[in-house]
């Protein structure tokens, strides 16, 4: 009779954080899940960072000259009273090795690879979890749960932003993961790395994780079956990692993929998280790759959520 | 008594050609356990889908206490409980954690959807597997489980979907004791779906009769029965003759079938009607061998509106379930 039923005040943050925190917990639940999703970066990692030693091409070790090399024949006019001319080979390796390191610097940034494409796999970590992670509404709409969110009175606003939230705190889960990886097996920091650079790096993550999620959330939505999505990652994850600069920097790429690789917001988040921390940091730069990337945020979230919103009921 | 729910030309069209439901219209009334009885696919889940806002009517409306499915679909969720056909609680989480993840959903305060929470845990039995995992709970458990979610946020009005759906007689016999003390308790209005007809005949106070997603008979369960026109008598005689028409001609006797020496005759008030038949035969000297008068039950009803018995029972609950997963699959939803 009393129409105090009505003490339910559902509130956006309480479902927000109800809804996020039942999916974060099965997903700590599921440990298996979460080292294969780890242990895909760190393959990588360990095949093109540690065993294909691109410095190792340019360095000292590689250039085995004697001591002392003699030059011999006419083609030199010796001084009087000089039989021979001798080059200086120590001198020599030294010279060749730090054009080495010139070209290494030059190119990458820095002199080793492993610190750039270790990077580059935290870029790739926070694609893929993202994607992924994008993709488990279609499990709650097939087990009937979603049904059931939508017949309480949390708002559509809370049940989508959840997802959303879901894909970027797990993104920013494994690309911690993988950044403290990189550093135990040997990614150098620069010098002018500090903690704030961290919270740079968390934003930048958040950035490109929540445009991502919010488009893949459109795609799975309606989905069924899973199929359909992983189609699409599948299809999309390979081009959308080679035509970054995750592996090797633009410039070394033919001239018809650069202009793709610099509207790749790949590369923007790659960038930004190499300029905090392995190169010394370029201001200006570091400031375009945030705005290329908030943008580019600001734009699919805005689609994403728009058509999840039309999508969630039928 | 008060209106509580009520549809008008509800209907819902699925890919443009499937009818699911066809302009129906009734109403229910505050505390009453209401039943939608019908076979498979008759459109009852449909029908309970968009009065709990989960799908959008194609034509028509309802509404409840008073607002609209539609354009007040969130005042409505704020009134209601759900328990769905399906087990929809999550597998990893445990029982208490989904009581309480509901709680959160509904904004029930957290100090009272703690305590609530626990109450309503030990009322399905529960309290010792709070903290296990859903993956580990038996069928029965996990319904009783989704009864305790539909009830976390104390609604008016609460939707239960084949609640007994695949579950054992003990279990089905608990989980209607459950329903009858908590409609007490919070006195609440139910509206149930089922296509058990001893269940429904049993608890309902007013039943639908759905099919092809329209409602074919209303009433309660006595009203329906009396529709058939009264009672049943069952009536064997000695000899080889054709008594149709002495008993065809007694007043209140609607309708005579004769098979062999044995006459099935539906009368009103059976009761008084079959002595008067009997006197009226032992007038002209015929001996009565066999006798029984008989109420007609929900089944017969069914079978009178429906043209077949409904199908249930037999299928094991095994059976049921998966074709139900199997199903959900194939629609997409
Ligand atoms: N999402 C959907 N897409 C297409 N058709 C659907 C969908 N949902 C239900 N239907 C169809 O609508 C009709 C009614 O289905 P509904 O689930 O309401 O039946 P029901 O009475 O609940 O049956 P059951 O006793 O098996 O639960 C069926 O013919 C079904 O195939
Ligand atoms: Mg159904």
């Amino acid at each position: 009779m009393s129409p105090k039923t009505n003490e339910c005040h559902p509130s956006f943050i309480r479902g927000l954080w109800a809804l996020t925190y039942r999916e974060l917990k099965k997903w700590l639940n599921d440990p298996i899940m979460l080292i294969m999703f780890i242990l895909q970066p760190l393959i990588w990692m360990g095949l093109l960072g540690k065993s294909l030693n691109i410095q190792g091409l340019f360095s000292a070790g590689n250039i085995n000259l004697p001591p002392q090399i003699p030059i011999p024949g006419s083609a030199i006019i010796y001084p009087p009273g000089v039989s021979q001319v001798i080059l200086n080979g120590t001198w020599f390796s030294q010279l060749f090795a730090n054009m080495g390191i010139n070209i290494m610097q030059r190119t990458f940034g820095v002199t080793d690879y492993f610190s750039y494409m270790a990077i580059g796999m935290v870029s790739m970590i926070v694609v893929t979890a993202t994607m992924f992670s994008g993709m488990s509404i279609v499990w709650d709409r097939r087990l009937g749960f979603l049904d059931k969110v939508i017949s309480t009175p949390v708002s559509r606003a809370t049940i989508i932003f959840s997802k959303i939230l879901n894909s970027t705190l797990r993104a920013m889960f494994q690309a911690s993961v993988i950044l403290a990886l990189a550093y135990i097996l040997g990614l150098q920091l620069s010098s002018n790395f500090t903690i704030i650079n961290i919270i740079g790096i968390y934003a930048a993550i958040f950035l490109l994780s929540t445009g991502l999620s919010s488009i893949f959330l459109a795609v799975s939505i309606r989905a069924t079956r899973m199929e359909r999505p992983m189609q699409i990652v599948n299809l999309i994850i390979m081009p959308l990692m080679f035509s970054s600069n995750i592996f090797f920097p633009i410039s070394m790429m033919p001239e018809w993929l650069q202009p793709i690789a610099s509207a790749n917001p790949l590369t923007y988040l790659t960038d930004a998280i190499r300029q905090l921390t392995i190169l010394p940091l370029d201001i200006s730069a570091l400031i375009i790759d945030f705005i290329y990337l908030s943008v580019f945020a600001i734009i699919l979230a805005i689609i994403g959520i728009v058509l999840s919103w039309k999508y969630l009921v039928k | 008594m008060e209106e509580v729910i009520r549809a008008e030309n509800l209907t819902k069209v699925f890919n443009k050609n499937i009818i699911a439901v066809d302009h129906i219209n009734f109403s229910v009334y505050e505390g009453e356990i209401f039943g939608f009885l019908g076979p498979n696919g008759a459109g009852k889940t449909t029908t309970i889908n968009m009065l709990t806002t989960v799908l959008k009517p194609t034509e028509g409306t309802a509404s409840i206490l008073g607002f609209d499915i539609v354009k007040q679909a969130n005042e409505v969720r704020k009134v209601i409980g759900v328990v769905p056909q399906e087990y929809t609680a999550d597998e990893d989480l445990t029982g208490y954690e989904n009581i309480m993840l509901c709680a959160d959903l509904y904004g029930v305060p957290r100090d009272i959807a703690r305590k609530r929470a626990l109450e309503l845990l030990e009322l399905v039995n529960l309290i010792e597997f709070k903290d296990k995992r859903v993956e580990t709970y038996s069928g029965g458990m996990r319904r009783r489980l989704e009864l305790a979610c539909g009830l976390i946020n104390r609604p008016k009005i609460l939707f239960l979907d084949e609640p007994t759906l695949g579950l054992d007689v003990q279990t089905r016999a608990a989980i209607w004791d459950y329903i009858r003390h908590l409609k007490e308790e919070y006195d609440m209005t139910i509206f149930m779906t089922t296509h058990y007809l001893e269940e429904a005949d049993a608890l309902c106070n007013r039943i639908a009769i759905i099919d092809h997603g329209k409602i074919i008979a209303n009433g309660s369960p006595n009203e329906l029965k009396d529709s058939l026109g009264g009672d049943i008598i069952t009536i064997t005689i000695k000899e080889n003759a054709d008594v149709t028409d002495i008993i065809s001609s007694i007043e209140k006797v609607k309708e005579v079938k004769k098979e062999n020496n044995t006459y099935r005759i539906k009368a009103e008030s059976g009761e008084v009607t079959a002595p008067i038949i009997i006197e009226a035969l032992r007038q002209k000297g015929y001996t009565i061998l066999r006798l029984s008068v008989s109420e007609p039950t929900l089944n017969e009803v069914y079978l009178e509106y429906t043209g077949r018995a409904i199908r249930d029972t037999e299928e094991s609950k095994e059976s049921i379930i998966t074709q139900r997963i199997i199903l959900r699959r194939a629609r997409g939803r």
